[in-house]
């Protein structure tokens, strides 16, 4: 069947718009404009990525705790899901470029399916932690492990000093935070976590307006460049949890 | 060319068709991505100490990599394209730079302040 269809293959029709002056040029324009905006997306989630390291590496023997309290085996399903819808992703795309409707229309519903999917699990996985008071904050619990954990009480920044002269903060008497560094791992993965999920909503939205656009046959997306630019965006949500997974979920257990 | 040279309104040369791969070059892809998945699962069980960040990074870059180049078509893109996926990345480089400031600071024992 793919040979044939490569053989001769008819492709989704093109137009140069009257701002470009050849179909490679704007085509171009569209493929690094999206990878621009991506470079953007690597630098806030590399910072993030940068500061669960060192704190990884200041407090490596809490992390090594607190991490083992994530459900490794939902993460892993996770990862599944979204190498998944990849594929799923880079079908659609494929099939767009050869003017198959029906069939991009197919996979591009898969990947929205796997989208919600991930969302899903990761709901399931959200409602356990919280129930187990791993959420950052005053309800914040961390069952502390048989072996006395010297590492993990002894703050990096001492907070024995109530700040003094900022208003409305002159009753301020510091709590000692109970073990701030199980909660500091918790924060960055509700953090990370969170933004990726933010980014799997926004793919959701991004690829679910294009799946109906193509269902309804608008002009906007003829091009096959339009639902190309949504799958590399998806692809790199793919890539973001590709990192998050070992070193979030995976890292040190035992 | 002559077949769906209608559907085009490209001017003279250097246009390039879409690149379209067989759906195996997809199929192989996603599969060595699902054992790479299983490796990484498998390596975290064993305590490799200081390795273990090592080799699950280096799997998750073998993932990037197959990823980028194939299912984002990066293998295939124009030059300039290229350069903007590699350019994110050599950035993440630099930032991880820093690191050597914070993991050598205790190195040497100064005063506090000055």
């Amino acid at each position: 069947m793919s040979t044939v269809e490569l053989e001769h293959p008819t492709f989704a029709p093109q137009h140069v718009g009257h701002q470009f002056e050849e179909l490679d040029q704007q085509n171009d324009a569209y493929i690094v404009g999206i990878w621009i905006f991506l470079v953007t997306e690597i630098m806030f989630f590399g910072a993030l990525f940068l500061a669960l390291t060192i704190y990884r590496y200041n407090y490596a023997t809490a992390f090594e705790e607190a991490h083992n309290a994530l459900n490794w085996k939902l993460g892993m399903l996770n990862t599944f899901i979204l190498l998944t819808s990849s594929f799923f992703m880079a079908m659609a795309v494929r099939a767009k470029t050869l003017d198959h409707r029906s069939e991009t229309k197919m996979w591009l519903g898969l990947t929205l399916l796997c989208a919600f999917g991930f969302l899903t699990v990761k709901y399931f996985e959200y409602s356990a932690e919280i129930r187990e008071h791993h959420f950052p904050g005053p309800t914040f619990r961390w069952e502390a492990p048989s072996r006395a954990n010297v590492e993990a009480n002894t703050p990096l920044i001492q907070m024995s000093e109530a700040p003094k002269g900022i208003a409305g903060l002159g009753n301020y008497t510091p709590q000692p935070i109970e073990h701030h560094a199980h909660q500091l791992f918790f924060s960055l993965y509700f953090i990370m976590t969170g933004l990726h999920g933010l980014h799997v909503l926004v793919g959701i939205l991004v690829l679910g307006c294009l799946w109906v656009l193509i269902a309804v046959k608008h002009p906007a997306v003829e091009d096959y460049i339009p639902l190309e630019i949504g799958g590399i965006y998806w692809h790199f949500v793919d890539i973001v949890w590709i990192f998050l997974y070992p070193l979030v979920y995976l890292i040190g257990r035992q | 060319m002559a077949a769906h040279g209608t559907t085009h309104t490209h001017e003279e040369g250097g246009h390039h068709e879409p690149h379209v791969v067989p759906v195996w070059y997809y199929v192989g892809v996603y599969i060595i991505l699902l054992v790479l998945l299983v490796l990484t699962v498998v390596v975290s069980r064993f305590d490799l100490g200081a390795l273990n960040i090592i080799v699950a990074l280096l799997v998750a870059v073998a993932k990037t990599s197959l990823v980028i180049l194939i299912f984002m078509g990066v293998k295939w893109a124009s030059r300039l394209a290229w350069i903007w996926s590699v350019f994110g990345f050599i950035w993440l480089l630099v930032l991880f730079g820093t690191l050597g400031d914070y993991i050598t600071r205790e190195w040497v024992h100064l005063p506090m302040g000055w």
